[in-house]
């Protein structure tokens, strides 16, 4: 799934601190499994809002929902009717989310509530980790399961490097070799084989580029 | 024991700090709270296994939430005790009184002019 952090709330004070009506929409999706954009912490940001606005001696009206899904029109749509008396909306949603529901109402200010890093798993509550960058041409069949472009640094596709060391990547002992992962599970699965046949160069075509990335949520850890 | 603590505090009891959420703090202090203090039991000794870490963490963020929204992180605060440490309670509040005094109102409070409404709504 797609994983995402809060923003800083001093950013989203910055965008919105002129606004006199604004709407919190969070998204019941993926940012509400990381626990960075689903209803309640629409509540917690519209709350926190709401705060800051009469603190400052200023009567602003805050409000909080959330979609099901904001990368769906039919979901975006249940917004139509109220969206206009907003002066603005955060949404909470990824990266995706936030740009199709300006895109659904182009006359209406959107900002982001949250920072989208990238596709990965819930290794437990509060870490999320990358395992796949969307290349367009899946090679998980020859990799034993395991994806060289997300989970080696170097995207290499005939790994390991020579900066493989003890099951660790050079570029952090935090992060694991990827292509020592794959090697073990080739020869978990009796597929060592694949090895004596070098990866045909890969068609970039599909993809982008990027490395690996992790979220490590320390105020959700324990 | 009959230990005197201020009148001016309110107690919101809860099955366990785990049940109190980070909105519930916040709107404690969106209907005029002056402060909040979260009382758990001795880490290692939740009922409920890890409630009071939880707390911990949320406790945590609405600082963070506070103090970045202009009415300063001291006002939230949490403390772990044992059913058996009745004096320490009465001591803990009496700290937080006083620091709240130090502190003045809640610039929420002084903006509207709102005073704690019913336990039971801020509890809900
Ligand atoms: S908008 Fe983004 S976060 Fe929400 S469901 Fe769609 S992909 Fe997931
Ligand atoms: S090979 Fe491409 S599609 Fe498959 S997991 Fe890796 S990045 Fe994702
Ligand atoms: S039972 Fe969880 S804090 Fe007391």
């Amino acid at each position: 799934m797609i994983k995402a952090i809060p923003k800083p709330i001093e950013e989203i004070i910055e965008n919105v601190k002129d606004c006199d009506k604004l709407l919190i929409a969070g998204c019941d999706g993926c940012v509400t499994v990381c626990e960075a954009g689903g209803l309640k912490e629409a509540k917690i940001l519209a709350s926190a809002l709401r705060l800051y606005f009469t603190q400052g001696g200023k009567q602003a009206q805050v409000d909080d929902t959330s979609l099901t899904r904001q990368c769906e029109k039919e979901y975006l749509a249940q917004l139509s009717d109220r969206i206009d008396q907003y002066d603005a909306v955060v949404s909470l949603a990824c990266g995706c989310g936030v740009q199709y529901l300006a895109e659904m109402y182009d006359k209406k200010v959107i900002y982001p509530g949250v920072d989208t890093c990238f596709m990965g798993v819930n290794e437990e509550r509060g870490l999320y980790s990358e395992r796949c960058q969307a290349c367009g041409r899946c090679i998980l069949a020859e990799t034993g399961g395991i994806c060289p472009i997300a989970r080696c640094s170097k995207r290499m596709l005939n790994g390991p490097c020579g900066g493989s060391d003890k099951g660790k990547c050079e570029v952090s002992k935090d992060v694991p070799c990827g292509w020592e992962l794959i090697y073990e599970r080739l020869k978990t699965v009796g597929q060592l084989d694949r090895f004596e046949n070098p990866t045909v160069p890969k068609d970039w075509t599909t993809s982008r580029d990027g490395g690996p990335r992790k979220i490590v949520r320390e105020d959700l850890r324990i | 024991m009959r230990l005197q603590y201020p009148p001016n505090v309110r107690i919101i009891e809860v099955p366990c700090t785990g049940k109190v959420d980070i909105n519930h703090l916040l709107m404690a202090f969106e209907v005029g709270a002056d402060g909040v203090i979260v009382v758990g039991c001795l880490e290692g000794d939740c009922h409920y296994m890890a409630g009071n870490l939880h707390a911990k963490k949320r406790v945590s963020r609405v600082k963070g939430i506070l103090d970045r929204v202009g009415l300063g992180g001291e006002r939230v605060g949490m403390y772990n005790l044992s059913s058996g440490m009745g004096g320490r309670f009465a001591e803990i509040v009496r700290e937080m009184t006083e620091k709240i005094m130090e502190l003045g109102p809640s610039p929420i409070r002084k903006a509207t002019g709102t005073a704690l409404k019913a336990a039971g709504e801020v509890a809900a």
